[in-house]
């Protein structure tokens, strides 16, 4: 019998071994490692190219493939832009755009969807120009809307294949471990990027920041990056994170947070150690400035806060009203500052956060959940993508997830905003079913879902303005008059996927 | 039980406050006419609070306007504008002397005649502002049936008195006391002054239940936030509720058995203590406390 | 009613609406409408304010609205305004008004 490469004789058979293939040599089958060692000249092990025109080359990006961004860099993202005008200037078309959502910062895609470059998108949500032209049938094929739980199931199956994900990084090594704590564009938690990173064929790593190796913490891991690239910026501070969020001193607001923190408290999901998720939005700010006045008074503690991060829910967590926070977005520089010292403040990603199809999620395990709305209809449906003029202007975002996850999922929103009603009697789009929303709380009065007889029984002598929802309509409709119904072409520009995959309602290209 | 606790001052042409003013459910809400109308809007304030007034629904929340002083070249204007419009008051700032209020009234009534509305309808506030109306407070008081209250301005008070506010008010003690007086003699609502400082919790407190305790029915609020800390201020405590029922009981008890003397605690009820306890649980129940839904504590055995 | 001169009433803020009018010398009632809820509102706020003109007996005028979601009551009371200022009256008519 021959013997391998190290001189040693293996048999060509070996009973209980299923295939032998015979040593060839410490260097052969291990293709990332030196072929040679000992040499002090050469530059260290690195994934290092030297341009992103390089790493898309690198990454066999061909026509018709599908490439992936992060949001996490919001307002103040380069790297999307920056990496489409390289893909554009090599010819490369008929790209599938999977972006966890976009911002008033990517308007340049206008031009490559015109230029066909991009045909396909599938994000969470659009803004501004971009968001109108798509509105008025910019591209041939659907917009695919999903929610943050739905990409993160669609990537994990295997049912969207990304082929190169183009990750910005606020701080990586030469070898790919990455975070969002630190560096000029710090932005925070990667939770959505994290997915990406696992299940892409090819990950590019894009950062302004490069760090001795090795990178710890990591949220992105060495083993899962194929190339990085070094440019000058990934984004602009400004855009990537709000300072501290002062709370809001319109009145308006602050009425709404208080009926909304009085819900809260009497809604029977406020006990010690109940767990809580709010949004960004000045309302949402507000009510946990005053949730924190109702724990200090019941002495009540938090076992957790889930989102979406905000220095005001960081303030609790520091105060000790919060024991941990899960954190998948930091909104502002308080939470960049916390998730980046403090290890209970903890970086979670986009599938733990809110897949409904792994083996639990954390939106699972939420008692309170205060959310937005552009329109809320009769049955409790919420609209937070398209305007009521049917223009696309928002995202799906978490609603959908944290609103059938919560024990109660509390709307708060103005009864109208100028002369556009937010109570109407349909949506024009659906992006939450009515059956997960539980209550909704507006400046003129207070609804809760006939499906929670419960909520309403603990709420009804506690001194809020309570109304059934259709009152609130017709409320709403008194004031404002009733708008005419917007026209639309019979040609859809959007596609709603509720969070398990299947399809909740079509957006139509509005008339102009 | 009329509760006045607080008028929310909305300037009169701002649209984004008028158009639903009525959201932060103060007992009152009054549209500005007057000081925070700039010279050349007045025209444009009116014509926003007619129409407000006309097409907008307010629900329970009474409406007020404070309309020009008849000696500014608009306030002749504004009656004759708001009349019309039919809000429940009209207020007129810087009541100096009956004559003022006798003014007013005439040219209400006069409208209302043209208008073909009820005599009297319109009521009237007027509002004190400066040394020669305290001085004047009582006469202004019983000068017209229209009247329903007076409230207090402190700032162009003080102004006038040449001197300013201070945090313990002593400046304003004489002014508070003889408004009080006066209305209640004439058997009207005691409103005190405007606390301008919004972020000052604490101060706006102490000034609610400093002016509660004097015996004032309710306050002048400039921001939304303010109404619910008054609101929450003059409702009655659970003690006091409960106190109050047990004087009640008492004196029923004292009735069944044919004695006209009760005693709680080992102190004599007399007449001013049991009218005292039924004004305590009718505000209690008219500031939406459900009565039965509080444990009245058993009573010892005595 | 006639218009002598430019009125002009009302804010750019929100809720509100800037209205102004001044003659046409075309004799006709045109209206320019700029509104941010033109899709939902633009026609019943054109009809409107032409009602509200014929009710007001002004039939000659060019009014350029910039509308920022304001409600019905808050047009009428601009444009009432703007023509009050227009047509340069100091003694307004309530009572026909209501």
């Amino acid at each position: 019998m021959p013997n391998n490469s190290a001189g040693r004789n293996i048999p060509s058979q070996i009973a209980g071994i299923e295939s032998v293939k015979a040593f060839e040599g410490a260097f052969v089958n291990t293709p990332l490692v030196r072929k040679q060692k000992g040499s002090r000249t050469l530059p260290r092990l690195n994934k290092l190219v030297e341009s992103l025109e390089q790493a898309v080359l690198k990454s066999e990006l061909k026509d018709g493939m599908t490439v992936s961004f992060h949001h996490h860099l919001r307002n103040g993202d380069m790297v999307l832009n920056m990496v489409m005008d390289v893909i554009s200037n090599l010819g490369i078309k008929n790209l599938t755009l999977a972006s966890s959502s976009l911002t008033s910062a990517h308007e340049p895609l206008i031009r490559h969807i015109k230029n066909g470059v991009v045909t396909r998108l599938v994000t969470s949500g659009l803004r501004d120009k971009l968001a109108d032209e798509i509105s008025h049938g910019l591209l041939e094929i659907p917009v695919l809307f999903h929610s943050h739980g739905g990409r993160a199931r669609m990537i994990e199956t295997g049912e969207m294949r990304v082929d190169v994900a183009f990750l910005g990084v606020p701080s990586c090594d030469v070898y790919g471990n990455a975070n969002g704590y630190s560096g000029p564009s710090a932005c925070g938690s990667l939770g959505y990027a994290m997915v990406d990173a696992v299940h892409a064929s090819r990950v590019v790593l894009i950062t302004d920041n490069l760090v001795e190796y090795p990178n710890t913490p990591f949220s992105i891991h060495q083993d899962q990056v194929d190339y990085i690239v070094k440019v000058d910026q990934i984004g602009d501070p400004e855009g990537i994170s709000a300072g501290a969020l002062r709370m809001t001193k319109n009145p308006r607001d602050i009425l709404i947070a208080q009926y909304a923190t009085h819900v809260i408290e009497h809604s029977g999901y406020m006990e010690n150690g109940f767990s809580l998720q709010t949004g960004s939005g000045s309302i949402s700010l507000a009510v946990t400035n005053f949730l924190r006045e109702v724990m200090l008074r019941k002495n009540y503690t938090a076992s957790f806060a889930l989102g979406g991060i905000t220095g005001s829910i960081v303030r609790l967590h520091e105060e000790g009203l919060i024991k941990r926070l899960l954190d998948v977005q930091s909104f502002d520089k308080e939470a960049i500052r916390s998730i980046a010292e403090n290890r209970y403040h903890t970086e979670i990603d986009a599938s733990y956060y809110a897949n409904p199809h792994n083996k639990g999620c954390a939106t699972n395990k939420i008692n309170v959940v205060i959310l937005s709305a552009m329109e809320i209809d009769t049955n409790y449906n919420v609209n937070v993508l398209t305007g009521s003029d049917g223009v696309i202007r928002g995202a799906s975002g978490g609603h959908s997830d944290t609103a059938i996850g919560s024990g109660i999922s509390i709307i708060v929103a103005p009864l109208f905003r100028g002369r556009t009603a937010t109570v109407v009697d349909r949506v024009q789009t659906v992006i939450t079913p009515g059956e997960t929303v539980d209550v909704l709380v507006t400046d003129h009065g207070v609804a809760v879902n006939p499906k929670r007889q419960d909520i309403f029984e603990r709420l009804k002598t506690k001194h809020l303005p309570l109304y059934t929802i259709e009152e609130l309509q017709k409320k709403a409709e008194k004031i404002t008059g009733k708008p005419e119904p917007v026209q639309f072409e019979k040609r859809i520009v959007g596609v709603v996927e509720y969070r398990d995959g299947t399809i909740l309602d079509v957006i139509h290209q509005v008339k102009e | 039980m009329k509760l006045r606790r607080t008028m929310l001052y909305v300037p009169g042409n701002n649209p984004n406050m008028v158009k639903d003013a009525h959201i932060y459910r103060s007992d009152a809400v009054m549209f500005d006419l007057e000081d925070s109308v700039a010279v050349q809007e007045k025209d444009a304030a009116r014509f926003l609070i007619f129409r407000a007034l006309t097409c907008i629904d307010y629900e329970n929340t009474e409406t007020v306007v404070r309309i020009n002083g008849l000696n500014t070249p608009f306030g002749e204007d504004d009656v004759r504008a708001m009349v019309r419009a039919r809000p429940d008051i009209i207020r007129l700032p810087k009541t100096e002397t009956p004559e003022d209020i006798e003014a007013v009234d005439a040219l209400i009534g006069a409208v209302e005649k043209e208008a073909g509305i009820e005599e009297g309808s319109i009521r009237l506030f007027a509002a004190i502002e400066n040394a020669r109306g305290v001085v004047n407070a009582y006469r202004i008081a019983v000068s017209s049936p229209r009247l329903v209250g007076i409230a207090f301005g402190a700032e162009d008070f003080v102004t006038n008195l040449n001197t300013q506010r201070s945090k313990e008010g002593m400046e304003l003690f004489t002014a508070r006391q003889e408004i009080l007086m006066a209305s209640r003699a004439a058997g009207l609502h005691a409103i005190d002054t405007v606390f301008s400082d919004v972020n000052d919790d604490e101060g706006f407190r102490r000034e609610v239940t400093l002016i509660k305790n004097m015996g004032f029915d309710g306050k002048s609020v400039i921001n939304p936030r303010q109404v619910s800390i008054v609101h929450e201020l003059y409702t009655p405590t659970i003690e006091q509720i409960n106190s109050a029922r047990k004087i009640l009981r008492a004196i029923e008890e004292a009735e069944k058995e044919g004695s006209g003397v009760a005693a709680v605690d080992g102190k004599m009820i007399d007449k001013p203590i049991v009218e005292r306890a039924r004004r305590t649980l009718e505000l209690a129940q008219v500031s939406g406390i459900y009565l039965d839904e509080i444990d009245e504590e058993v009573p010892n055995a005595e | 009613m006639n218009l002598i001169r430019t009125g002009k009433a009302g804010t750019l803020e929100s809720s509100d609406v800037m209205i102004t009018v001044r003659n046409n010398p075309a004799n006709d009632i045109e209206i320019k409408l700029k509104s941010i809820v033109e899709k939902q509102f633009g026609n019943h706020i054109r009809s409107f304010v032409t009602s509200l003109l014929e009710q007001m007996d002004v039939h000659s005028v060019i009014v350029d609205i910039d509308d920022r979601s304001a409600l019905d009551c808050v047009i009428r009371a601009r444009l009432e305004t703007a023509l009050y200022r227009a047509a340069g009256i100091k003694v307004f008519r309530w009572e026909e008004m209501e």
